[in-house]
């Protein structure tokens, strides 16, 4: 026993996929102690971007330090698209004005090419084109007036008390700088927010753990039905295999997400909760494990230890559990390993369809996708709503199926 | 061969009737697809007497042995011990009768479950035996004598797996086991078939052995004539799943009446006299071509 | 065409095990065999009869390794020779090896005329479809088996009969040398005769010149080989005539393997037979004195400190013991040596060690190819 587990933690495959599923076990695990709130707050906006987001109010408040940095050039960039530089050039060149814009480029200088364009534009002068082509162009001016100037913001609140109804309360220059760490109110979403304004980061964390749990749920449901029924009808033989065997055949001809599909709809959504929707799944997916270990039981029936302990005299379930079960035991792991991966994408794909745990306290993996789905995560440009969420499910059956793999390499003589 | 400074085999008499089995049969299937396995078997086994069952495969010899050991139904007949038909309803008496019948059987590496440790193998027979209770270095002793009956040493056996035997040994520390349990009657079910020459000769003696210092009835099954020979008191000749012939080994090997013995004695290849090949009934059964459910197993 | 068929000359193969251990299966093996000789080997499981057989083809595939020595067919040496036209040229052709279960090789799902065509197409025969049934056909009447045989599928024939088959496809190319390991061990009596049968008629009507038999059942080697050679942990301890070496054997082990056989004829009853204690060594690390000293029963102090060498009795026997022939000629299994006060009594042949070592490639070159 020593020796097999020693040459199963030196299979690469069986190591590799092993340390995945530590690691996110252990994410999931540590990362809720350095987060605030529950996963499932509703912190953000429909989609926020991933991003450190810092509080408008705290940056007036927050202490100023005058910075010689040139800040002009650099609203200027990010104000400005690149398109809109090309139509100022555009708009430059048909004017046909006396100015030096040839060589300028959209791409880099930006803010020289604003600055022409200030500079020159005039609203008399009619440039051919329809009237909307025409409007486009004083748009675009009134839009990036303001940029240049370096005059600064000055912030007022409302006074009733003074003339005009407002007060001044700061002033900021146009280079004034302020330590994003000095901002107390900030927070930072590495995969930005869901649809209902969720840290995705953070509720991708508590949806492995649990999609982790239903697929533990599931799996160990499964295999234990699976395993029981196995070992008796194999062992037990007569009347009792050819009823188990009957049931067994039934659930493997009848489509089992089907059966799927009817429990879970059959169950009210109020009721579906994370552990019902992984008993479910536990439910229809073990006529696989119980057919192949009824199988192998029955081929180690015949062999001769068993017959030496019945000569002994022993019981059938002392013969089972110590002639029987360490024989299918290897495998059996190897079979609950693939069942709790499988358990964890019937979860996705029953949360698609929308028959997942109903729930608005935990997060699953499935119903983030099933969320972001709905939202129409993929047409609003949105990826990080889903693509972590896919990601993660492929790791997980990766590791699992890694693990899976390293096993067999280990157990199944063939391979050896 | 005829040394005569070779210890001699002890034979001797023999009366006690033991066991005895009465028109025993066993079906498999029903109907038109009923399959025969053992057909309309009488036999009589006595107290201390070796006998051989001996037929080629598919001659139901293994199926007749799991029968007397109660590890598969009788279809037909009746197995009577010491006159009475044997109890054998409830699991009490299962236990009980089997505590009188044991067995060794073919393949040494499926004997033994892979994951029990020597000791373990052996406690559990003295565990058997109802002797849960005694003090550890008292079974420590029991093994120890079981395991030098066999001429295997248990101090280098503890925590071993009974893998890491050989073969040969392995089938010793099986009779070591028979040893401790002492059973009335012990099946051995070609129990040398997959061991070497050399350890053929080891086991086949401590079966002797065990019978004349324990007492025992045993049932050799074989398809080998000449270990029946040499093994055996009594042999029964068995073909399709019926004994053709039976009687004390040297008239059915020396004096064989039916054919079927003699064509058996004739594929025996012997070092005395020079083997027939030529003979016609060469081609006779084998070249009847079986038909693919019927094949040989 | 040479004066020997097969001529091996200190053979030396090992297996690599998955932990890169070396297991010298074949240590030293040299035997001659001339056209229409046939072999037995005997011996105890795990002393390297199968891989002597698998060793002799000159083909090798992991864990099986070549470290030595020589095979030389018919004149040509086939060791060192290019895996893909050893597997064109030789096997088949010039050497054919029939495995302990190959009836088991036989894929349930095919007729056995497609076995037929597999070999020739794999040796560039290529034959129409009649030619290669008219071909087939006078083959199978040739070894005596029924022509309906080629039309069946392997699971509709008999143990005995997919055995006789098997042995008629290999040895369809009429090779020189067929290697057959114990083909007979799986089957009844009668199926058993009917295969020794079939391979003494391959060598009567000249199909194959040659034939080596490796069994363990001592009885039917000696019906089946003229010689007979036992193998103990690698090597070859006793060759020599099948009748001088069961009846008279020289080396102590072959004493004890000869006094094991049990065959159903008058006297056997009453004696008790005679059992070598004991299992043979681990050939991860043989020792390197007498192989057999840790069991054999007339061991001298001088065992465990000498390389033994093959020797050769008076009328050409190999042995490989230090005791002279003459002792070993009058000693019976059941005798005891006098004990070691007695030393005069027996004296070790101990002048034969320098000449061993002048051969130079003794056991001590056994690492040089690890």
């Amino acid at each position: 026993m020593k020796h097999r587990l020693r040459t199963t933690f030196q299979n690469t495959n069986f190591v590799v996929g092993f340390s995945i599923l530590v690691l996110l076990l252990l994410l999931t695990f540590v990362t809720p102690l350095f987060m605030q709130g529950s996963p499932l707050d509703m912190v953000g906006t429909l989609f926020n971007k991933p991003g450190n987001y810092v509080n408008r109010m705290g940056v007036i408040d927050a202490p100023k330090y005058p910075m010689s940095i040139e800040v002009a050039s650099i609203r200027l960039g990010a104000a400005v698209s690149n398109d809109e530089a090309k139509q100022m050039l555009e708009w430059l060149e048909k004017s046909e004005l006396d100015v030096e814009w040839k060589g300028l480029d959209p791409e880099k200088d930006r803010a020289a090419i604003v600055e022409l364009f200030l500079a020159n534009y005039d609203d008399s002068i009619r440039l051919p084109g329809t009237s909307a082509y025409r409007k486009g162009f004083t748009r675009l001016y009134n839009k990036v007036q303001n940029l240049l100037s370096a005059d600064g913001y000055v912030v007022h609140v409302a006074d009733p008390d003074s003339e005009s109804g407002y007060r001044e309360v700061g002033k900021i220059e146009s280079r004034d700088f302020t330590n994003v760490k000095d901002v107390p109110a900030r927070r930072f979403f590495l995969l930005g927010t869901d649809n209902f304004g969720r840290d995705v980061f953070h509720e991708l964390i508590s949806a492995i753990g649990n999609s982790l749990m239903v697929g533990l749920i599931a799996g160990s449901i499964a295999t234990t039905i699976g395993l029981l029924i196995g070992l008796t009808s194999g062992y037990v033989g007569g009347w009792l295999d050819n009823f188990l065997t009957f049931v067994t055949n039934m659930f493997t001809v009848i489509p089992s997400f089907v059966i799927l599909i009817l429990l879970s709809y059959s169950i009210s959504s109020s009721s579906r909760s994370i552990v019902v929707v992984a008993f479910v799944i536990g439910l229809t997916a073990w006529p696989w494990t119980a057919r192949s270990v009824r199988s192998q039981t029955l081929t180690l029936k015949n062999r001769d230890h068993v017959n030496i302990s019945r000569l002994s005299g022993f019981g059938t379930v002392r013969i089972i559990v110590t002639d029987i079960l360490p024989y299918v035991l290897s495998y059996v792991v190897m079979a609950y390993i693939l069942q709790i991966s499988s358990a964890i994408l019937a979860e996705a794909q029953l949360s698609m369809l929308g028959l997942g745990p109903s729930t608005t306290t935990h997060a699953t993996l499935g119903l983030m996708l099933s969320w972001s789905m709905q939202f129409q995560a993929p047409l609003s440009g949105a990826w990080w709503a889903f693509i972590p969420v896919v990601l993660s499910i492929a790791l997980i059956s990766f590791s699992m199926n890694l693990m899976n793999t390293g096993l067999d390499q280990v157990f199944n003589p063939t391979l050896r | 061969m005829a040394e005569t400074d070779r210890v001699k085999v002890k034979r001797r008499e023999l009366t006690e009737t033991f066991l005895e089995g009465k028109n025993m049969s066993k079906v498999y299937g029903m109907g038109r697809r009923a399959n025969r396995a053992v057909d309309n078997v009488n036999f009589k086994f006595r107290r201390g007497e070796i006998v051989s069952i001996v037929g080629e495969s598919g001659s139901g010899k293994t199926t007749l042995a799991k029968m007397i050991l109660g590890l598969t139904s009788i279809t037909e007949g009746q197995l009577e011990l010491y006159g009475q038909p044997r109890a054998f309803g409830t699991t009490a008496e299962k236990r009980e009768y089997w505590k009188n019948i044991q067995a060794i059987f073919q393949d040494p590496f499926s004997t033994y479950n892979v994951f029990s440790k020597i000791d373990k193998v052996l406690l559990n027979c003295i565990e058997l035996r109802g002797q849960k209770d005694l003090p550890y270095a008292q079974k420590v002793e029991i093994m120890t004598e079981a395991c030098s009956f066999v001429n295997l040493r248990f101090a280098e056996l503890t925590n071993k797996y009974p893998f890491e035997l050989s073969g040969g040994q392995m089938q010793r520390l099986m009779i070591a086991r028979i040893y401790i349990l002492k059973p009335k009657l012990l099946i051995a079910d070609e129990p040398t078939s997959m061991v070497d020459a050399c350890s053929r000769a080891t086991i086949l003696d401590m079966l002797l052995k065990l019978r004349d210092e324990e007492d025992m009835t045993i049932v050799f099954i074989t398809h080998d004539i000449g270990l029946a020979y040499y093994v055996s008191d009594t042999i029964y000749i068995m073909k399709s799943g019926q004994f053709v012939e039976q009687g004390t080994s040297d008239e059915v090997i020396l004096h064989p009446k039916s054919d079927y013995t003699k064509r058996l004695l004739s594929d025996v290849p012997s070092i005395y006299e020079p083997w027939d090949l030529t003979s016609d009934d060469l081609l006779s059964e084998e070249d009847e071509f079986p038909t693919a459910a019927g094949g040989a197993p | 065409m040479a004066e020997y068929i097969l001529e091996v000359k200190d053979l030396k193969t090992r297996y690599v095990t998955r932990f890169r251990e070396n297991v010298y299966a074949v240590d030293g093996v040299s035997f001659k065999l001339k056209e229409g000789e046939t072999l037995g080997i005997a011996g105890e499981s795990g002393c390297g009869k199968s891989t002597l057989a698998m060793s002799l083809m000159g083909y090798y595939f992991p864990p099986l390794h070549y470290t030595s020595g020589s095979i030389i067919i018919d004149g040509r040496d086939i060791t060192g020779e290019d895996p893909e036209v050893l597997r064109r040229t030789v096997l088949g052709t010039e050497i054919a090896y029939i495995p302990q279960a190959a009836m088991n090789a036989l894929n349930p799902t095919r007729k056995i005329i497609k076995y037929i065509n597999d070999v020739l197409v794999a040796h560039n025969i290529r034959l129409s479809r009649t030619e290669l049934r008219e071909m087939a056909e006078e083959r199978m009447r040739l070894v005596n088996l029924p022509v309906e045989v080629l039309d069946r599928y392997p699971v509709e024939l008999s143990g005995g009969m997919k055995q006789r088959t098997v042995i008629a496809i290999s040895s369809l190319l009429s090779p020189k040398i067929l290697i057959a390991d114990e083909p007979s061990s799986a089957l009844d009596v009668s199926s058993q005769k009917l295969v020794i049968k079939m391979l003494l008629d391959l060598i009567d009507k000249g199909l194959v010149k040659s034939m080596i038999f490796i069994t363990h059942e001592l009885p039917l080697l000696y019906n089946v080989t003229k010689k007979i050679a036992v193998m103990y942990a690698g090597q070859f301890v006793e060759m020599g005539p099948a009748h001088e070496s069961v009846f008279e054997p020289l080396h102590p082990y072959a004493k004890g393997l000869m006094g094991s056989i049990i065959v159903p004829s008058e006297g056997i009853r009453d004696e008790h037979l005679v059992a070598v204690p004991g299992t043979p060594p681990n050939l991860k690390s043989p020792p390197q004195h007498c192989r057999f000293a840790a069991r054999c029963k007339f061991r001298q102090p001088l065992c465990d400190s000498v390389v033994v060498p093959e020797r050769f009795s008076s009328d050409g026997r190999l042995f490989r013991c230090l005791l002279p022939e003459a002792v070993l000629r009058e000693l019976k299994y059941e005798d005891q040596i006098k004990s070691k006060q007695e030393d005069a009594e027996v004296e070790l042949d101990v002048n034969i060690i320098p000449f061993a070592e002048d051969n130079g490639d003794g056991d001590s070159g056994k690492e040089s190819g690890g």
